[in-house]
This record gives structure tokens, C-alpha cells and sequence, in this order.
């Protein structure tokens, strides 16, 4: 600490001469300066090398699943003969599933037109971005949004007959409401890891579990007709 | 014996030739490895150097590195399947069935082809999900966020007109089922659906229009908007990293 300084700093008086530069940090810091601390490593060899070796692993697993399942072929594509079910790779299984139960123009158009342009927004609205509880600010005000809308849902569901998302719907609905009734100052656990999550966290999961049921209905549970079949009875 | 070796690549490294080419040289100093970087067109779409935080494999699951991956795997097994495919009915089911049991090792090109397309579409799906979770789609990544969802969509189209290709029963009538759904569009759907397929059902028509769009429009287009995607990662100061709690003692 008491080492004499080895260098002298001054600054020229000709800033013509000798541009200096000047950064006033405010009171609201940029990342740059909250993360000064920040331990870097360099992006070559240390990232690349492990992204490398994490592809890699990747390429032997799909070797071995293409050494070991052939791709199906099946006739040769015939117009006049249709099988049933005739069926959409499995990504459009879920939307297929939803074509069984609604006209075309609402599952084949409205609700994929929905989903893009919901998923394209996200960043772009406040709510999205806030990372606080759903329930944690204008609590009385979400909670009856909230308990009116998941209601309106499920009655929307059964009405169209769409049983299979319903389970997920009402989980969906079981947490939140752990969420609600959990006290602020709950201890460190599940429980306020629910309360914690914002109302974008609540959708996406939502979402993400339709997406799940429905495709996996969709490629496992549907067999002529789109009847309902259970996939181990051949 | 190892000494010789190092010896050799040290000397391939300064000799003209490789200069010519790694600008750089080759050292161990960070001013070398961030040159590396930098002064390569492919590599300088990424920063410099990285977060060590983000790394840990639990950060990422390296999703984003591992649909890449599979890209590139299927552009090689792509590449490799076209030299043994006309797009023309009914040559390309008897292409198939040439892969089948002419070409040497064609079975296993076709399944690496077809399982990494799926894993594909599943890792573009899983990559979302874990930024969506992470927060990481927070200004100012929005825009990153946006391309990433168009590159969803170009990935589904991707497998979806590659689906088409063998020209079987399974491809056939699983793009019948898929082009019946263009056509519920309100009052345009039967004009998309003519114009995707080229004809008002699946015919040779459709099938040379997929085959265009999958070896061509849409992997240029997925490489186009990917380099913006890595790009923008840099720009946007890298991977998104959760705040941590500042540290006891330093300012």
C-alpha cells in the first residue's frame, strides 16, 4: 500500500492536442460498470472448445440412433389410396389435434397466427419484462383477472369438447393458487419460488404443457378416424 | 518425442504460408487468442471473450450450440443426399429405395439426415423454452428474440418441406393434411395453397417447389438470419447472465 507510486498522471491542457474522454456513471449504473467484477475467460480456446466438444457429443449419439433405427419409407405416394389417419410430422400433431376439435380457419390459422405473434411481442411489453411475483403488486386487481379468466378457459375447453388440455389447465390453476396463498415472507422453498414468478412465466408454462399434451395425444392416442386409441394395443 | 512435435506445429505456425492465411500466428497470449477471434470472418460474430458463469453447463444447456450443430450436420448429410436424389415423380421414391440398397452407407445418410432434422426441430423448441425461462428475451435482446422465433419458423418449414421429399405414402399425405390447413385461410387459402403446391393437390409440381425451397431459399435464409443471430449476441453484451449479488468489499 505504501509503495511509491511509479507514474505521475496529468492531464494536457491542449484538449485539441490530446482528446480526453470523461464518464460520469449516474446513480443508475450501466451492466458494464455493475459487473466490473465479472470473471472473463477468452472466447478462443475456452468457449469454442467446449461448444465443440458439447456438438460432438451430440454427432456420436445421432450416429449411434442413425446406426440403430432405420427412417421409415413406406409405398410409394399413392393419391388414389389415402391411410387413416393420415398424419402430420409429429411438431404439427398438436395443431392437427386442435383441427379435430375446431373449424379449420380457427385451429389451422387463428390460434398458430396467435402463438407466433404472442411469442414475436414478448420482449416488447412491460409486463413481460418485470420479474416480481404475478400476485405481488395490484394484487386485487390480477387476482380477480386472473380468477375470472382460468374459469372462462376451462368452460371454453369442456364446451368444445377439448378435454385433454383440461388437466393442465387446472394444474396450471392449482399452483396459482399456492402462489396466492403463499405469504410474502414464506420461507426459501417451492412455495415462494411459485410466488415469485411474474404472469409471463404462468402463460409460457401453461402454453408449454398444451403444447406437450396435445402433441404427445396427437402421435400416441389417435388412430382412424382421429378415434381415440391407446398406443399399447397395437 | 512430444518436444519434436511441438516443435513442428510451431514452425507450420510461422512459416508464410499458414501466415498467410491466420494472420495472427499462433501464441498462447490473450492478445493472439483475441485475434483468433477477431481476425477471423466466421469467428469475429462473437465477442472476444465470455462470461466464465456462462459456460457451466447448467447455464445454457448449450441448446444454442447444439441446434447448430445439428444444422450443420444436416447441411453435410444434405449436401451428400442430393448427389443421389431427382427431385421428379416417381424418381425420387426410387432414389430411396437406391439409397436403400445401391449407394454404399446410404441408409445410414438418410437416417442421420432424418434424426437430426427431428432433433433439430426438438433443440429449436428446447433452446426457446431455456431462454424464455432464463429471461434472457429482456431488452436489450428483443430483437435477438425476434429472429430466433423467425428461425423457429424457418426450421419447421425446413423439416416440413424435407418431409415431402421421399415421395412415400407417409410423405405424401402428411403435406396433403398440412397444405388442406394453408387452404382455411379466410378468403386468400386456396391461392396460398396453389401457390405452395404449384397445382391444387400434391403433385410433381409440389414436389419440385419443396425441393427448391428445402436446398436452397430456406437453409441460405436459416444461415442469413443465423450469423445475425450469433452476431447480435455480441452486440447486445452477450449472454444474458442473471444479476448476482455484488460482492462484500468491492465497489
Amino acid at each position: 500500500m505504501s509503495d511509491p507510486k511509479d507514474f505521475s498522471a496529468s492531464m494536457e491542457s491542449d484538449f485539441r492536442k490530446t482528446p480526453v474522454r470523461v464518464a460520469f456513471v449516474t446513480r443508475r449504473t450501466s451492466p458494464a460498470v455493475k459487473f466490473r467484477d465479472e470473471d472473463y475467460v477468452m472466447t478462443f480456446p475456452e468457449t469454442l472448445i467446449r461448444a465443440a466438444v458439447a456438438v460432438q457429443v451430440l454427432v456420436v449419439f445421432l450416429v449411434w440412433l442413425a446406426l440403430l433405427w432405420n427412417a421409415p419409407l413406406e409405398q410409394l405416394a399413392d393419391p388414389m389410396h389415402t391411410p387413416n389417419p393420415a398424419k402430420a410430422p409429429w411438431y404439427f400433431l398438436g395443431l392437427q389435434e386442435l383441427l379435430h376439435y375446431f373449424p379449420p380457419v380457427v385451429a389451422g390459422v387463428l390460434v398458430p397466427g396467435l402463438v407466433v405473434t404472442a411469442l414475436v411481442v414478448i420482449p416488447y411489453f412491460n409486463i413481460n419484462i418485470e420479474a416480481d411475483g404475478i400476485f405481488s403488486k395490484d394484487r386485487r386487481r390480477r387476482l380477480a383477472i386472473c380468477w375470472s379468466v382460468i374459469p372462462a378457459l376451462l368452460v371454453f375447453l369442456i364446451a368444445f369438447d377439448v378435454y385433454v388440455a383440461v388437466p393442465a389447465t387446472l394444474l396450471i390453476a392449482a399452483l396459482l393458487f399456492v402462489a396466492q396463498r403463499t405469504p410474502a415472507d414464506a420461507p426459501k422453498g417451492f412455495r415462494s419460488w411459485l410466488a415469485s414468478k411474474p404472469l409471463s412465466f404462468w402463460i409460457m408454462t401453461w402454453f408449454l404443457m398444451e403444447l406437450m399434451v396435445l402433441t404427445g395425444v396427437g402421435t400416441f392416442f389417435r388412430g382412424p378416424g382421429w378415434s381415440w386409441v391407446l398406443p399399447w394395443r397395437g | 518425442m512430444a518436444n519434436n512435435i511441438q516443435h513442428y506445429i510451431d514452425e507450420l505456425h510461422q512459416h508464410r504460408i499458414w501466415r498467410s492465411v491466420f494472420r495472427s500466428g499462433s501464441g498462447d497470449s490473450n492478445l493472439h487468442r483475441a485475434q483468433a477471434v477477431q481476425s477471423n470472418v466466421f469467428l469475429h460474430l462473437f465477442a472476444v471473450k465470455s462470461r466464465r458463469r456462462m459456460l457451466e453447463f447448467s447455464a445454457t444447456w448449450y441448446l444454442g450450440a447444439l441446434t447448430f450443430g445439428t444444422f450443420l450436420v444436416l447441411v453435410i448429410t444434405g449436401i451428400l443426399l442430393m448427389l443421389y436424389y431427382h427431385p421428379s415423380v416417381p424418381q425420387a421414391y426410387a432414389d430411396m429405395k437406391d439409397l436403400q440398397f445401391v449407394v454404399s452407407s446410404g441408409v445410414f445418410l438418410r437416417n442421420l439426415h432424418r434424426w437430426s432434422a427431428h432433433a433439430m426441430v426438438f433443440l429449436v423448441f428446447a433452446h426457446m423454452f431455456k431462454v424464455f425461462y432464463r429471461g434472457a428475451y429482456r431488452p436489450p435482446r428483443e430483437f435477438n428474440w425476434v429472429i430466433g422465433v423467425v428461425l423457429l419458423l424457418i426450421t419447421l418449414l425446413l423439416s416440413y418441406t424435407g418431409y415431402l421429399l421421399p415421395w412415400d405414402q407417409l410423405a405424401y399425405w402428411a403435406v396433403t393434411v398440412g397444405s388442406n390447413i394453408a387452404s382455411a385461410v379466410p378468403l386468400l387459402g386456396q391461392k396460398i395453397r396453389f401457390m405452395m403446391l404449384g397445382g391444387n393437390s400434391v403433385n410433381a409440381n409440389a414436389l419440385l417447389r419443396f425441393y427448391v425451397l428445402h436446398c436452397m431459399v430456406l437453409p441460405l435464409t436459416a444461415i442469413f438470419l443465423m450469423a445475425i443471430h450469433f452476431w447480435r449476441i455480441r452486440k447486445d453484451g452477450g449472454l444474458y447472465a442473471p444479476d448476482k449479488p455484488a460482492k462484500e468489499g468491492t465497489k
